[in-house]
């Protein structure tokens, strides 16, 4: 049985993750992460970096690799490159680029122009929603290749094809790659990892990073060993094409891997390619027969050293990133920056606007909650006047409105683009209850389903949803839920 | 029309009569054509005569001139081009069945400035393939021979371009100068031949051989045509990353001055030996004659000079490696079917490189090779470094140095075909100055064994054109 046709060891009952290990092994995780630069133009040309269009209309002597064309460096992309270094707290430092030599028809000068030894952004890090830090070895420049599509065979790939075409639009097209160290141990830190590093791109509008598209492609270093041990030998998954993919390819590697040790076998280093319809991993290339790329100094180009001047203007000119709006967002509602309502609502976009709402004299900690729940098809700049939230908001902690009437009378202002909560509570008919006609419909509830009470009394806390649900129907709906539930734990004793 | 059409053989003294009307710039150009239907066939210095499109350049520019507008300060004056410099439309093959027939679809910078100028393109000039040798004997259309003596090689790699101008087809020709393959031939021919310092001339559309050695550079039969050229030619073009970014003196004002009073001339007490006794001669004649000019003779070493040869083999193909790799048969020029990819690739490149372009790559790929990087070409590298660093330090005592361009006269074609490494000595002295980026031109000073024409080669530091070209033209005075 050859390496690339092992049994799925995810069919063989599924191992349980215990402590982030599986059976005992840790995973180690790094990534590559390529991302096509937002510019108007190409790397080292004028052509247009555009995706999407009709193939082979953007190009020049340069793109094409024509004899005698001569690259000239896009200062635009350098600029992104030293935004993207700087998001990730990287040191910008004076670089080159080498020539990285092999043979692919889709590679017009059989050399990609890349940065090697010296690249121009080094030493940073990425810190996740819970607060751990992964490194980031390096973040360099280097230009994309044309794009291959080979027809006539069953497959869509070479094999069995009559022919292949080259589309050189993508050819140039400027990329920066993203080294992290190995710090991550397990699939859903990559997929953290990933997600953040895509909100960082987005915010300092260095990509689209779209990983459908392939403006952003991740290629992901495997391992697997047993903790306090030397890393185990490491393999590089290509071709995953979502955060899903990331995560499923790099579960069902390390789960390869183990079965491959625990079976007396050992791990070659080697390029592994993700199926995504199979879901298997299937060996590309291994180490031995890896081109040597003869790496030298571009002769082409001349080093490149920004001016600290420009990579202040370039620091100074960074938005603020998801990691500190999470925080300050998290700060002013009092819940936690890794929460669902942050992550979502700083990822949308819309911290300024729950921010707003509190400056407006509302309630912050019940705006985050409301526009996570109802503006998920608004975007960072909602129709509805934060002004009209700051009322509802004030409405509700001012006990005038119950969460579920506050959330009826917003789905009618979201609805209408905006409108004043006090009017449309007036018009529903919505009054919340005062304390002491809820505790005579606390005391029916009670009355009427006295299984649940004892169970509820015995500490079963899941009796409390039966009670609360009975208040509620009794009320039509015009109880505070938290009130009722303060008031059962009162009767409880 | 008061001038004879026969006086007319510079560039600068034809500009100057198209110009001023006195003569058409089309009869020049059939005076020029009508010397290449002459020679041509004993010479063979073109891949191909434009000679429809000279006329119609050539009538285009009379239409300007009788128009009243200035046309340039090449005005008229026919220039042969290297092969290996890109003409938009007009085939440019580097000399190599690889790239036969192909027309590129654009001009290079050199060419752009050049038509700005007024100049008209009358060829494009044979070369040893892809501009690898030194006597224009590796090319795959054929030998060209040395107007002075055809059974003897014109030199190389631009042996078409110093043959053309030494044989009357044109006043000035380009050449592209990566280890002496403009002086050499120059040498060899009996014509000025200049390569500037590194990133005085865009490279920019010259099809590379080893990018950080070359450079662009004129052939011409007097100083003044060199200058006038280079004036043109030269400075900072925004496509070329690597070309000097700043303007550069004209040259010809330069020579207005000649006096050389004063000039300190270096003698480099350390140069290989190796130079037969008829061009040593003619050297010391040289030194001579700047010291009676008011020059003050001076002696400096350049202990790096003798490892100049070993460490340019590793570099330039190592360089060639790389340029040469997109010759792969998937965009342009030949490609021969085969089974797959690869085999593709292989069968391509086999029957589209000849045997020393094959050489080279080889050689390149290997000094490259993991494993072998550091004992070859980085060890190169440092070579080249000691080595300007060793010609920086003579240049503090030394305005311009002369040495030999070639060691010897021109040869008897065939006679270093089956020894690559005899061929290699020929660039001997020339190729120091490639490794430092500085400029050195060759100066026709006389003549050697058989009557041959000698040329006695000016260096200088980075930027030392100006001292170099007065130098050149108090030695060139010395010969009228």
């Amino acid at each position: 049985m050859s390496d690339n046709r092992l049994v799925n060891p995810l069919d063989n009952g599924r191992p349980t993750l215990v402590d982030n290990l599986i059976d005992g092994w840790e995973l180690v995780v790094g990534l590559e992460v390529h991302v096509e630069l937002a510019t108007a133009t190409k790397l080292f040309s004028a052509s247009a970096n555009r995706f999407g269009d009709e193939p082979n209309i953007h190009i020049d002597p340069v793109t094409l690799g024509l004899p005698g064309a001569l690259p000239v460096l896009n200062r635009h992309a350098v600029e992104l490159a030293m935004r993207i270094g700087l998001a990730l707290d990287c040191t910008v430092q004076p670089s080159t680029f080498h020539r990285k030599n092999y043979f692919y028809p889709d590679m017009p000068k059989a050399y990609q122009i890349s940065q090697y030894d010296q690249p121009i952004n080094i030493d940073g890090h990425l810190d996740l929603p819970n607060g751990q830090r992964i490194g980031i070895e390096r973040a360099h420049l280097e230009e994309d290749t044309g794009k291959s599509t080979h027809v006539g065979g069953p497959s869509g790939r070479i094999h069995g094809s009559s022919h292949s075409l080259i589309d050189f639009n993508r050819a140039g097209v400027p990329l920066v790659e993203i080294v992290s160290r190995p710090d991550m141990r397990t699939a859903e830190e990559a997929r953290q990892y990933v997600t953040e590093l895509r909100g960082i791109l987005l915010a300092v509008g260095a990509s689209d990073a779209k990983m459908e598209e392939g403006s952003m492609r991740c290629d992901v270093n495997v391992s697997v060993h047993k903790p306090g041990t030397m890393f185990g030998t490491r393999c590089e998954i290509k071709n995953v094409n979502s955060v899903r993919s990331l995560g499923r390819a790099t579960e069902y590697e390390a789960r390869r891997q183990i079965a491959m040790i625990e079976a007396g076998e050992t791990v070659r280093q080697e390029t592994r390619h993700w199926d995504e319809n199979d879901g298997r991993t299937y060996t590309l290339r291994t180490k031995e027969d890896a081109d040597d790329y003869r790496y030298f100094l571009e002769p082409d180009l001349v080093p490149l050293d920004p001016s600290p001047e420009w990579i202040q203007a370039v620091r100074e000119a960074l938005p603020m990133l998801p990691g500190a709006r999470r925080t300050r967002l998290g700060a002013a509602t009092g819940t936690a920056p890794d929460s669902e309502a942050v992550m979502v609502v700083v990822e949308r976009g819309q911290d300024d606007y729950v921010l707003a709402v509190g400056h407006l004299g509302g309630d912050v900690a019940r705006a985050l909650v409301h526009v996570k729940e109802a503006y998920a098809d608004q975007g960072a700049e909602p129709s509805v006047a934060a002004q009209d939230l700051a009322l509802l908001t004030r409405m509700e902690v001012g006990g005038k409105l119950t969460a579920t009437q506050a959330k009826a009378v917003l789905a009618d202002i979201v609805e209408a683009g905006g409108g004043d909560a006090q009017a449309i509570a007036v018009a529903k008919g919505f009054e919340a209850l005062d304390t002491s006609s809820l505790e005579a419909l606390v005391d029916q509830a009670i009355a009427e389903n006295a299984d649940a009470w004892s169970k509820f009394q015995a500490g079963e806390g899941k009796a409390l949803g039966a009670l609360v649900g009975a208040v509620m129907k009794s009320s039509q709906g015009k109880a505070d839920g938290k009130l009722v539930t303060a008031l059962l734990n009162a009767k409880k004793g | 029309m008061n001038t004879p059409l026969s006086s007319l053989t510079t560039a600068t003294s034809i500009a100057q009569a198209v110009r001023s009307g006195d003569v058409c710039a089309a009869d020049v150009v059939d005076r020029y054509l009508a010397q290449i239907v002459i020679r041509e066939s004993d010479v063979h210095a073109f891949n191909l005569v434009l000679t429809e499109e000279a006329r119609q350049t050539a009538a285009a520019i009379d239409a300007e001139v009788a128009a009243g507008r200035d046309v340039g300060p090449l005005a008229g004056v026919p220039i042969a081009l290297k092969d290996n410099m890109c003409t938009r439309g007009i085939p440019t093959t580097c000399s190599s069945k690889i790239l036969n027939n192909w027309k590129p679809p654009y001009d290079a910078t050199v060419v752009d400035r050049l038509s700005a100028a007024g100049a008209i393109l009358i060829g494009k000039t044979n070369l040893d393939e892809f501009a690898m040798g030194s006597s224009t004997e590796n090319s795959a259309f054929g030998v060209t021979h040395n107007p002075h003596a055809l059974d003897r090689v014109a030199g190389g790699s631009s042996g078409g371009s110093a043959a053309a101008v030494a044989a009357g087809f044109a006043p000035i020709a380009l050449g592209s100068d990566t280890g002496g393959s403009i002086r050499q031939p120059a040498a060899l021919c009996g014509v000025v031949g200049v390569k500037p310092t590194y990133g005085y001339v865009s490279r920019y559309g010259l099809i590379a051989f080893a990018s950080s050695l070359d450079q662009i550079g004129p052939f011409a039969t007097t100083i003044e045509d060199a200058a006038l050229v280079l004036d043109v030619i030269g400075g900072h073009d925004p496509q070329d990353s690597t070309s000097i970014p700043q303007a550069h003196p004209s040259l010809r004002q330069v020579l207005r001055t000649q006096d050389v009073t004063g000039m300190r001339v270096g003698r480099i007490t350390d140069l290989p030996e190796g130079a037969d006794p008829d061009v040593t001669e003619r050297l010391e004649v040289a030194f001579d004659t700047l010291r009676a000019a008011g020059a003050v003779l001076v002696d400096v070493q350049v202990p790096a000079f003798a490892y100049a040869l070993t460490a340019y083999y590793l570099i330039a193909p190592a360089e060639a490696s790389s340029n040469l790799a997109r010759f792969d048969g998937v965009r342009y020029g030949l490609r021969v079917p085969a089974a797959d990819t690869n085999a593709m690739y292989s069968a391509t490149r086999a029957a589209g490189f000849g045997p020393e372009v094959k050489r080279r790559i080889m050689l390149g790929t290997y000094a490259l090779s993991a494993g072998y990087y550091d004992a070859y070409y980085g060890r190169a590298l440092k070579v080249r470094r000691l080595i300007a660093d060793d010609f920086d330090r003579a240049y503090r005592d030394a305005d311009v140095l002369l040495t030999p361009t070639s060691p010897t006269v021109a040869f008897p074609i065939g006679s270093k075909g089956d020894n690559p490494l005899a061929m290699y000595l020929c660039d001997l002295y020339t190729i120091p100055t490639n490794l430092a980026g500085h400029p050195g031109m060759s100066v026709p000073f006389g003549t050697g064994a058989d009557g041959l024409p000698v040329g006695v080669q000016v260096l200088a530091g980075t930027l030392g054109e100006a001292a170099m070209f007065r130098a050149a033209a108090a030695l060139e005075r010395s010969m009228q």
